[in-house]
């Protein structure tokens, strides 16, 4: 079975129970919504000054939101030992992290879609330059976060404390991610600046972090 | 020591292993040849070293010390297709029925004919048409399914950890009876457990374990092949 056959069956098997339990999902539009809800009591902007600020506000909504998905998508491969399964199979590992990144990704791009509207109602965001370019850049900057996320969940799944674990390693490697995802939101928000370098830089990134994840992942996988 | 057939080159070799787990030695310089087409069974109390040498083995964790060959090949991924293991927990999606946690699995061995997976769900006395999800299967059911996740690639090695334990004993008798008519085919099979009488009329050598090291090995005489054809269904 090639490495893509085996993605897009642990992709839907990943589904499917995402689809049953909802246990992914249902948290991170909750915490998603409390931050939105919150920092809207916090702030009270107006217009211009949400344009300037949205940027840092939207991702950092969703970077805390997509922790705690990427939390839970190496839980359901150890309740029951199921990882021994898979580890004692011929299966590309590589196959499991792709599918578990794919996975992630579009969780986190449905709760964007969810949470987009509520961001333009609570604080009035009217983009000016290209709402396309904000596409782009939400795909790129997803991407990025639930690529290193769905790793560093892996290498932290032995470890006891592995919630905190998470956003104490992923936080500080996606620096230079969200600093490109804030820039360039702000800059097509507010059309002071071309985010064109921002949205490159995300693209390196991307390509990347996921070689690295992809060279690294067997020997995490099969880490005591 | 050996229990090798002369016939057939050994399925295992194992070459001094030793596993420590921090200063702890779970297994402690275990050596040792064990023939194709034979049913083990590997006892001893709790701690003994059963589970870690068959995580070993299944290639779940890697020896602290020494070497072992299995199947002919150093690394267990170059055989995974042959070998089946099943661990002590059940290696199951609660969250998905037994139907299509059988067929996700067989994906992974490159099976994609459900006829399989039904077939090994009817071979442990399981209903294939049971929508149920597997977390609201009782603890038997899940042994029973984990049992046929293990061998539904057909492996020609079978490494099963407790597979009788929360079974009751008619159930565990089938399921002995099962192990051993597929020894019968040529399979080789190694059964770690804690309820020795149940194999007695099936194995072909009871490896004993203390202290992470085999301290006996007794060959038994066989009373002959079981009769019936699978497991009796379950509720």
């Amino acid at each position: 079975m090639t490495t893509l056959a085996l993605t897009r069956a642990t992709l839907m098997k990943d589904l499917c129970m995402e689809w049953r339990s909802k246990d992914a999902i249902n948290s991170m539009l909750f915490f998603a919504l409390l931050v939105v809800v919150i920092f809207s009591f916090a702030f009270n902007p107006t217009a211009e000054e949400s344009r300037q600020i949205a940027g840092g506000l939207i991702w950092v909504a969703f970077l805390f939101a997509a922790v705690v998905a990427l939390n839970q998508t190496w839980a359901r491969e150890l309740r029951n030992q199921v990882l021994d399964a898979y580890r004692v199979s011929p299966a590309p590992p590589n196959a499991l992290f792709l599918a578990k990144t794919v996975g992630n990704f579009l969780f986190v791009v449905v709760l964007e879609c969810l949470m987009a509207p509520l961001f333009v109602i609570f604080y009035e965001l009217r983009s000016v330059g290209p709402v396309w370019q904000l596409i782009v850049v939400a795909l790129l900057g997803t991407w990025a976060l639930v690529v290193n996320g769905t790793f560093f969940a892996a290498l932290s799944i032995r470890t006891r404390s592995r919630e905190i674990m998470l956003p104490l390693i992923l936080f500080p490697i996606s620096i230079p991610a969200l600093l490109g995802m804030v820039d360039a939101t702000t800059s097509i928000l507010t059309g002071e600046a071309s985010p064109d370098f921002w949205i490159k830089l995300l693209a390196v990134y991307d390509i990347v972090f996921t070689s690295i994840c992809l060279m690294l992942f067997e020997t995490v996988l099969n880490a005591e | 020591m050996s229990a090798t057939a002369p016939s057939s080159p050994p399925v295992i070799v194992l070459d001094n292993l030793v596993k420590f787990f921090g200063r702890f030695a779970a297994i402690r310089g275990i050596s040792g040849e064990f023939a194709a087409g034979r049913l083990y069974v590997v006892l001893g109390d709790n701690g003994a070293g059963k589970s870690t040498l068959l995580r070993v083995i299944a290639g779940l964790t890697e020896p602290s010390q020494g070497s072992f060959t299995l199947l002919g090949a150093k690394k267990v991924r170059e055989v995974a297709y042959r070998v089946g293991y099943m661990g002590h927990a059940p290696l199951l999606y609660d969250e998905l029925s037994g139907m299509e946690n059988l067929r996700y699995f067989a994906g992974l061995y490159g099976i994609h004919d459900d006829e399989v997976a039904r077939q090994a769900m009817l071979n442990v006395g399981l209903d294939p048409d049971l929508s149920r999800r597997v977390g609201q299967y009782s603890q038997g059911m899940r042994q029973r399914l984990s049992l046929a996740r293990a061998v539904l690639h057909d492996p020609e090695l079978m490494l099963l950890d407790e597979p009788f334990s929360n079974v009751d004993v008619h159930s565990a008798h089938d399921m002995a009876a099962v192990l051993g008519r597929v020894r019968d085919q040529g399979k080789t099979i190694f059964v770690v457990t804690h309820q020795a009488q149940l194999m007695e009329g099936v194995a072909d050598e009871f490896v004993h374990m203390a202290a992470g090291q085999i301290v006996d090995r007794q060959e038994v005489a066989r009373k002959g092949a079981a009769a019936e054809p699978a497991l009796r269904s379950a509720p």
